[in-house]
């Protein structure tokens, strides 16, 4: 098998729900390995905190909301409200849901890049995420 | 029989507690009493906010806010079709009808609504601007059981 066999292979597998993706229980390794399967590249933790720490243009970062080391509970920017920490070391909550862990990066990539993040992108912050203990 | 023989002082209690919990249940407050939270609203909305009570706004409004979802103040609230859907029938079986939320305020927004606005007359300006308040949104800043819809002005706590 080809290198880009391989690939088409593992996102035919991811597509098609033998990797969790968009299905119920997970884990933030999962999700990570799924995430780096769809982009073809591996994780590095250190883009992923680059990416969820600095701006994009626009007005919030994901630490506006999370925490620069999102390992405690954060606020909403804009509403005041509390929010849970994102690092799963501390919270097992956090991508333990691969549907749930979808609609939050789409709307959160939304909201702080005006687009929704690459695959690649993912997998760097859950990379991140988990290196936090 | 005097007063004092109809009513011992048990009594009393319960006649003042079935008045108080009548007037917290009534007329104005009704907006933040009386409905069960449906999970999925729960879930989905008070992510972000207080799960604000589905009379504080009329269904005109939340028909709205629901088919606007990707775009919901400044931030992406999207939802799956599905939940959407849920939302939907909820709310507007729950939807403010008597007379003060029946018009839809500006902008849907409940902070904007004529009874919101008469109701905090007494706040000053400044202390919406604190950083333990921030937005006329953050209910929960103040009325310290906003989360279990209860905001009768005796729970009432302003930062300072």
């Amino acid at each position: 098998m080809t290198h880009s066999n391989l690939i088409r292979h593992v996102g035919t597998a991811l597509i098609a729900g033998a990797i969790p993706i968009g299905a119920h229980a997970a884990t933030p390794q999962d999700l990570q390995a799924g995430y780096s399967a769809l982009a073809g590249t591996s994780a590095a933790p250190d883009r992923g905190q680059q990416l969820f720490t600095t701006r994009h243009g626009r007005d919030w970062s994901c630490s506006s909301c999370h925490g620069a080391v999102p390992t405690q509970p954060g606020k909403h920017t804009s509403t005041g409200k509390p929010i849970a920490a994102l690092a799963p070391a501390f919270n097992p909550e956090r991508f333990a849901d691969a549907a749930k862990t979808e609609k939050w990066f789409r709307r959160n990539c939304n909201d702080v890049m005006g687009r929704e993040c690459t695959p690649a992108e993912k997998a760097d912050v859950v990379a991140w995420l988990r290196t936090l203990k | 029989m005097n007063c004092r023989g109809l009513f011992d002082r048990r009594s009393w209690v319960v006649v003042v507690s079935l008045v108080a919990s009548h007037a917290a249940f009534s007329g104005d407050d009704q907006r933040g009493a009386g409905v069960a939270l449906l999970p999925k609203y729960k879930q989905e909305c008070a992510a972000c906010h207080v799960a604000f009570a589905p009379g504080m706004l009329p269904a005109e409004s939340w028909r709205r806010l629901l088919g606007n979802l990707p775009q919901h103040y400044g931030t992406d609230a999207s939802l799956d079709a599905a939940s959407v859907n849920e939302l939907a029938t909820w709310l507007s079986a729950n939807a403010g009808t008597y007379k003060r939320v029946r018009e839809a305020p500006p902008e849907d927004r409940i902070t904007r609504s004529a009874w919101f606005i008469r109701k905090h007359d007494e706040v000053p300006a400044a202390a919406w601007q604190r950083p333990a308040v921030k937005s006329a949104a953050n209910c929960a800043a103040c009325h310290t059981k906003a989360d279990q819809g209860d905001f009768n002005e005796r729970t009432v706590r302003i930062p300072r």
